[in-house]
């Protein structure tokens, strides 16, 4: 009972969390939460199949796949605050509210029987005990399950294949499209190239000493101080810079010779 | 015995509102699980309350049914998120008035 | 009264000939086209006349038979057949039958002679042959069946062709409105003839004449019923010959080609309604109210025409009147019972023959000048046109009852027969002998004495042969056929099984036909102060009231006009203000409140999923509670 009382609680308390987090990660994660204690209440029930198929099928496998498509659709998919049809929220309260409470008000009501208790039923182990009746009295229903299965992998192979409309482009063209496209047509000059230091934020420098704006992330070309960086350029000439430079090569040398 | 059916008919409650207030597609199919897990609690449940193990094995073909909806639905909300770049249930309103 | 009728043997059996030559005519001349212009005229005329040749030996054929045994039936075909009703269509071969198809077939065909020559210049000549020929077999068919169903086809058909033929010229509006009248008064007529046929098959069981009259006398029969059955066959008589009330049209009537007011509007037509009431006398005989009202609506029109006579200008309307009134004379004689029919039969055929050959003298008369109609820009014409004059001389002789012109001896008859009947009949009737020499001798003398009106540019000139030989011959008939009808009763002994006619003296010279003729002189002679002696102004004068009152018509058609024609429009206009706003509002209402609330109900679709789902699950809410409410 202790444990049916704690898991009540989490498992209660997630599902809340769940409908109310806006993000569609976190509902993902407490939906785990739920699956769990509801797996461990399985497992208090008598149901040790249901409970490892529970954690394996549904927490592992179905869960999972919600958050790879979670993933391919965008993870940063927040739900807006603002409720969009008139009086939704209130109503789905009240019917949520008052569906509950009629569901209570009849279990409350109801006279049970005392437990009857799976011992007996388990007798052989639970899952010799289920698969007697899965595949003797509920054997037609399993096959039905089979062929759903198999419709279903069809379904979501047809639903998510795309189906090309126009011939793949050969190479030529690719290379033809790229030049028309009026971009850089190749690869862009790596940062660092000819630089002092080759961090991320060093911008090459082109064979004539000037500097490639394009070899930076453009996010870093945007605050604007590229050039600053290369502070040793900034010289009366080209070659008043190259001598300093030279002379800057030969001082490291001497250092190292001491 | 009827505290498993009352925390089961809560959890459903819960997952019938985060149906009816979630405009994620995907978070809306995130409830109607929550839904099926509910249904399942309550089957096994019934299942300990009778003695035999029927409830049991429905709710192990409900777990079945699920994972057949789960993977064809995801499919058609991405292919719905592939043409509109939206998952919301309130963008797909075209079939009206 | 039992009629035995003896099947038609010889030429007689093939009776049905009669109608078909000229349908046969119509029928070829209407299909034929244009490709029969060339001498589509001479084969109607040739047509119409072979059916007159057909009718005389038919009669000659009669003959030979003994008085009674006369009257022959041409069994032709069962028209009608269901499980209570019956009608087997035959012809009627008797001495009143016969009188008028001889009569039809001979004015007819003289008009179709004369119609060579007056529609020469007409592009549709061809079509008024072909309704000329129309008429004439639709006529023939009237009198010749031997049920009223059967007279009622002919009736219709008569009708039609005179539509036809008022609306010839139906580029003018005024001759397409006088054709729409003339059809829509005469359905006033019709319908009064189409119910008694209903009355009679409800009473009788049959529209047979020999039927009919056979159960005519059974005690069975109320007199009111067979008073409601002459009411409505004396409308249907007042339709079509044109008397009081249903007078209007006939005026009208004379827009169609003279020809068409010759045979149509003046000699065959318009005496059907006499025929009918001729036909029908056993009915007439069973009610005296019924007789009674006919005598008097002959009486009233007789004098009605001839007042309409007085007033007009125009030389076709003048003679209108002039028919109007004579067809009262024959109504008032028909309604006098038997003693009348023969009288008002033979004033009918001599009327056939003067009145066409009036007509037809008009129209020589307005093909001399023009088409112009007007008596007032006429005078003088009796040298240029002298065979014009003479004939329509005899006419006028006729007409106004001088010895020993046709007019003469049947007038004479009808005036006597009414002043022996009833005194205030009488009266009328002489008065309207007087009037009638009146405004006979004002048309003569305004269109053929005092001195020329016409314009300069008009050249009066005789008309070609083809027009004035059927003149002479009409001419011929309106002197001599009164003598040679009422002389020694031979009409009358011809006539008397059919009308049953006691057989009374006859004097030639009566106190009343001497102050007849005083009274008709004394017409004359204020007819010459008025027209002969004094020149005739070229625009009407103002005239008193009772002058307006007659070029008004007798104020019929405004009459007509305030009483039905407002009425009916205000009704008819009532009735599309109710289908507008009563029907048409109902269900446009209904449509719109559907439309409204469907239009309202459709926002509920949002299209959003969630809303759709918040429904279902406040639906599984509800059944969650019905089913708790019920278990606990």
């Amino acid at each position: 009972m202790v444990a049916f009382w704690i898991l009540a609680v989490v498992s209660v308390a997630a599902a809340l969390g769940m409908i109310f987090q806006r993000k569609a990660v976190y509902s993902a994660l407490l939906l785990a939460v739920v699956m769990l204690s509801l797996a461990a209440l399985y497992a208090v029930q008598d149901a040790p199949f249901l409970a490892l198929v529970q954690v394996i099928v549904y927490t592992g496998a179905v869960l999972m796949l919600f958050l790879f498509v979670l993933m391919l659709v965008g993870v940063a998919t927040v739900d807006s605050l603002v409720e969009t049809l008139s009086g939704q929220r209130i109503w789905a309260a009240v019917a949520g509210l008052g569906f509950a409470g009629l569901l209570v008000f009849g279990i409350g009501n109801a006279v049970f029987a005392a437990d009857a208790g799976l011992a007996a039923a388990n007798g052989e182990g639970n899952v010799m005990g289920l698969a007697r009746l899965i595949f003797n009295k509920y054997v037609f229903a399993f096959e039905v399950t089979s062929a759903l299965l198999i419709t279903a992998a069809l379904g979501a192979m047809v639903l998510a294949h795309k189906e090309r409309v126009s011939p793949k482009a050969n190479q030529r063209q690719l290379s033809e499209q790229r030049f028309k496209s009026g971009e850089h047509p190749g690869n862009l000059p790596s940062s660092g190239t000819y630089a002092r230091h080759n961090a991320v934020d060093m911008p090459a420098l082109l064979p004539d000493g000037s500097v490639a704006e394009r070899s930076l992330n453009p996010v870093l070309t945007a605050r604007g101080d590229t050039v600053d960086r290369h502070a040793d350029l900034a010289g009366e000439s080209q070659t008043e810079a190259i001598a300093g430079d030279v002379e800057a090569v030969e001082k490291t040398v001497e250092e190292a010779q001491k | 015995m009827s505290h498993y059916l009352i925390l089961s008919a809560l959890l459903f409650s819960i997952g019938a509102v985060g149906v009816l207030i979630r405009r994620n597609a995907i978070v809306v199919f995130m409830c109607v699980e929550l839904m099926l897990n509910a249904t399942n609690l309550a089957f096994v449940s019934f299942s300990k309350m009778h003695g035999n193990l029927d409830g049991q094995v429905i709710a192990f073909f409900v777990m079945v049914v699920a994972a057949a909806e789960v993977v064809v639905g995801l499919a058609i909300i991405m292919t719905i998120f592939r043409s509109r770049r939206s998952s919301s249930v309130d963008d797909a309103s075209l079939l009206k008035y | 009264m039992e009629t035995h009728l003896v099947a038609a043997t010889g030429l007689q059996a093939y009776a049905w000939l009669l109608i078909a030559l000229p349908l046969a005519g119509a029928a070829i001349l209407l299909l034929g086209g244009r490709a029969t212009d060339k001498w589509g005229h001479y084969l109607a005329t040739a047509l119409s006349g072979g059916a007159f040749v057909l009718g005389f030996l038919m009669f000659w054929q009669m003959l030979g038979y003994p008085g009674e045994e006369r009257a022959r039936s041409v069994h032709l075909y069962q028209f009608i057949k269901t499980g209570s009703v019956d009608v087997d269509m035959g012809l009627l071969l008797d001495q009143l039958s016969i009188s008028f198809v001889l009569l039809i077939t001979f004015v007819g065909t003289l008009i179709h002679v004369y119609s060579i020559g007056y529609m020469a210049e007409d592009a549709n000549r061809r079509k008024f042959f072909a309704y000329l020929n129309l008429f004439v077999a639709s006529m023939l068919l009237l009198v010749l069946a031997d049920n009223y169903l059967g007279l009622f086809v002919g009736w219709e058909g008569v009708g039609l062709a005179s539509y036809l033929l008022i609306g010839f010229w139906q580029h003018k509006p005024t001759a397409a409105v006088a054709a729409k009248k003339a059809f829509v008064v005469n359905r006033v007529g019709d319908m009064g003839l189409a119910i008694a046929m209903m009355l009679m098959f409800a009473t009788f069981g049959t529209v047979s004449y020999t039927g009919v009259f056979g159960l005519v006398e059974n005690p069975a029969v109320s007199e009111g019923v067979m008073t409601a059955l002459g009411l409505l066959l004396l409308l249907g008589a007042c339709g079509k010959s044109a008397q009081l009330p249903l007078q209007s049209w006939l005026l009208d009537a004379m827009e169609g080609p003279t020809p068409v007011s010759a045979l149509i509007h003046a000699a065959t037509m318009v005496t059907a309604g006499v025929y009918l009431i001729v036909r029908s006398g056993v009915i007439f005989e069973a009610s005296p109210t019924a007789q009674l009202v006919v005598a008097i609506v002959g009486a009233v029109t007789l004098l009605a025409g001839a007042i309409i006579g007085c007033a007009k200008d125009d030389i076709k309307k003048a003679l209108a009147g002039s028919t109007m009134s004579q067809i009262g004379y024959m109504v008032l004689a028909a309604g006098l019972g038997p003693v009348g029919y023969v009288v008002a039969i033979g004033h009918l055929i001599t009327h056939g023959f003067f009145k066409a050959g009036m007509f037809l003298g008009a129209g020589s008369v307005m093909h001399a000048t023009e088409d112009d109609v007007n008596m007032r820009r006429y005078g003088a014409l009796r040298k240029l046109l002298p065979i014009t004059f003479g004939t329509f001389f005899l006419g006028y002789l006729a007409i106004i009852g001088v010895p020993p012109f046709a007019g003469f001896f049947t007038k004479e008859g009808i005036i006597e027969a009414a002043w022996d009947q009833n005194v205030v009949l009488g009266v009328c009737a002489i008065a309207g002998a007087a009037i009638t020499a009146f405004y006979m001798s004002r048309l003569m003398f305004m269109t053929f004495f005092g001195e020329k009106r016409w314009d300069p540019d008009v050249h009066p000139h005789e008309s070609p042969a083809v027009m004035t030989v059927p003149l002479v011959i009409l001419a011929v008939g309106s002197a001599g056929m009164g003598a040679f009808l009422m002389l020694g009763g031979r009409f009358e002994s011809f006539l008397e099984p059919v009308t049953r006619t006691p057989h009374a003296e006859h004097h030639l010279i009566t106190l009343n036909g001497v102050v007849t003729l005083v009274l008709v002189a004394v017409g004359v002679a204020i007819a010459w102060v008025k027209y002969g002696a004094r020149p005739v102004p070229q625009t009407a004068p103002q005239g008193s009231a009772l002058t307006t009152f007659a070029r008004k018509d007798l104020y019929g058609d405004a009459l007509n006009e305030s009483l039905f024609m407002r009425p009916g429009q205000w009704l008819t206009r009532l009735a599309v203000f109710f289908d507008n706003r009563g029907v048409d509002g109902l269900v446009n209402g209904l449509a719109a409140l559907i439309g409204g609330t469907s239009g309202r109900v459709r926002r509920l679709q949002t299209g959003y999923v969630r809303s759709y789902a918040l429904s279902m699950f406040l639906g599984a809410g509800l059944l969650v509670a019905a089913l708790l409410v019920v278990r606990i």
